[in-house]
């Protein structure tokens, strides 16, 4: 049976890891290779590194980061921030990546989506989805927003989804910019309408604080997989322990792992 | 020598990668001349199964054959496996190696396609390249088209419908999923390739 994925996520900032998941025993904890390694040990079923440096002294160390990170890394490795052309995404699948993500980029020039779906595969193109609700509008009116959350766009999160995946897009990365930060579940509507627009996998992010959200995004959200960064800092030991939680109230996960 | 084809689908860094972490030291070559000093030849993929049309125009397909004849073994992975049946309908005017004869197809409407993530084995006995991989063992899949179950298919998963995720007969071996990116599973899977003798 097809399983539920859930996806550790790495801030990675000229280097370094600022946020995210951490472990209470480690030595570095802002060692992205340590880290990543750490949770696929501990059982997460891709790492995703997410780059928010603004330097471009810092951009430079991207590429050793995920060469790094990824010499040790043997489940899907996905990396985004600051990808802007089909080059740009080429040195990061070289340097050890197994799929990208894009944001701003995409949409900006969403010809960028086919352009490295036609190289390197649907499969490596995760299109990044930063959606706000619009109150008292339905969840299908929720606009997207780039620069980080700061500046929207004036397109709608479900039409976007749909036009990505019509673009060659292997999976949407959604993230709830009203759940994000709050640790008071997934917005799972919100994830239920892209996830039921599409055919490709919705992964879902913002807004974990318990395993039980977790089921709620599976349940009601129909996500194909949930992004967990923070959650682990907050009485939820690792990915394995989550998963264990989700099992007993009948999610499939990959267990043993 | 360990001969990884590149046929220009996709990115192989991870191939290369785990290929070395089971203890190899991996060649990664467009050259049929390479091919055809081979003891071992994997031939990955991620991409369209129009990619393999690559592989007949350089003159690797032939190759390919010739090392299989020769009882050399040969891994196929993802797009790989496809390839040694006799053709997909995802590109059907590219024949495959037909070592199978049956065809690959799309997976019936009704699920969401493709199918990407962490899946299970029900593996049947006998296998050399699936030896110590435990029944049941969650391995990494991303594809829309599958293989049908036949009888040189050695594990089976299930999306809707049963499909092959690994097949064997002789020398010639494939997988569907990524042992690349499947964690334990799928190094203990390329450390037995990697100790395959020819046969």
């Amino acid at each position: 049976m097809l399983t539920r994925r859930i996806i550790a996520c790495l801030d990675v900032r000229d280097g370094r890891v600022v946020k995210g998941v951490q472990f209470v025993d480690i030595v570095d904890a802002g060692d992205p290779a340590e880290l990543a390694a750490r949770h696929a040990a501990a059982g997460a079923d891709e790492v995703v590194l997410l780059d928010i440096t603004a330097t471009h002294e810092g951009r430079g160390t991207l590429l050793s980061t995920v060469q790094r990170t990824a010499r040790r890394l043997f489940v899907p490795f996905t990396v985004g921030g600051g990808i802007r052309t089909a080059d740009e995404a080429a040195a990061v699948f070289d340097a050890g990546a197994d799929k990208i993500s894009i944001n701003s980029a995409a949409l900006a020039r969403p010809e960028l989506i086919g352009d490295i779906g036609s190289k390197f595969g649907a499969q490596a193109v995760i299109v990044a989805i930063d959606a706000r609700r619009v109150p008292g509008l339905p969840v299908e009116a929720a606009e997207v927003f780039v620069a980080g959350g700061r500046k929207p766009t004036g397109r709608r999160a479900v039409e976007w989804a749909r036009e990505a995946e019509e673009r060659g897009a292997g999976e949407i990365l959604l993230t709830s910019m009203d759940a994000d930060g709050t640790r008071a579940g997934f917005d799972c509507e919100l994830t239920a309408a892209v996830s039921e627009a599409v055919q490709i996998p919705v992964i879902a992010s913002g807004g974990a604080g318990n395993a039980q959200h977790f089921t709620q995004v599976f349940r009601e959200g129909k996500a194909d997989a949930a992004l967990a960064a923070s959650i682990f800092h907050f009485g939820i030991a690792d990915v394995r322990a989550l998963k264990e939680e989700l099992q007993r109230d009948g999610i499939p996960v990959r267990l043993p792992c | 020598m360990i001969a990884v084809v590149d046929y220009k689908a996709g990115n192989l860094t991870s191939v290369m990668k785990a290929l070395r972490a089971a203890g190899a030291d991996p060649t990664l070559t467009d050259d049929p001349a390479v091919v055809r000093r081979a003891d071992k030849v994997i031939l990955p993929g991620v991409g369209h199964f129009a990619a393999t049309r690559f592989l007949e125009e350089r003159g690797l397909k032939a190759a390919i054959e010739e090392r299989i004849v020769a009882g050399v073994p040969f891994l196929g992975i993802c797009v790989g496996l496809q390839w040694l049946f006799s053709g997909s309908t995802e590109a059907p005017e590219c024949a495959g190696l037909g070592a199978f004869p049956e065809n690959c197809e799309k997976f019936a409407p009704g699920k969401k396609v493709p199918h990407v993530g962490w899946n299970s084995l029900a593996i049947r006995p006998g296998s050399r390249l699936l030896a110590d991989v435990p029944d049941g063992s969650f391995v990494y899949f991303t594809h829309s088209w599958r293989a049908p179950v036949i009888s040189a298919t050695v594990a089976v998963t299930e999306y809707e419908e049963p499909f092959t995720a690994a097949v064997e007969r002789g020398n010639v071996m494939g997988v569907q999923f990524h042992p690349e990116k499947s964690g334990d599973a799928g190094l203990r899977l390329l450390r037995n390739f990697l100790e395959l003798s020819g046969c």
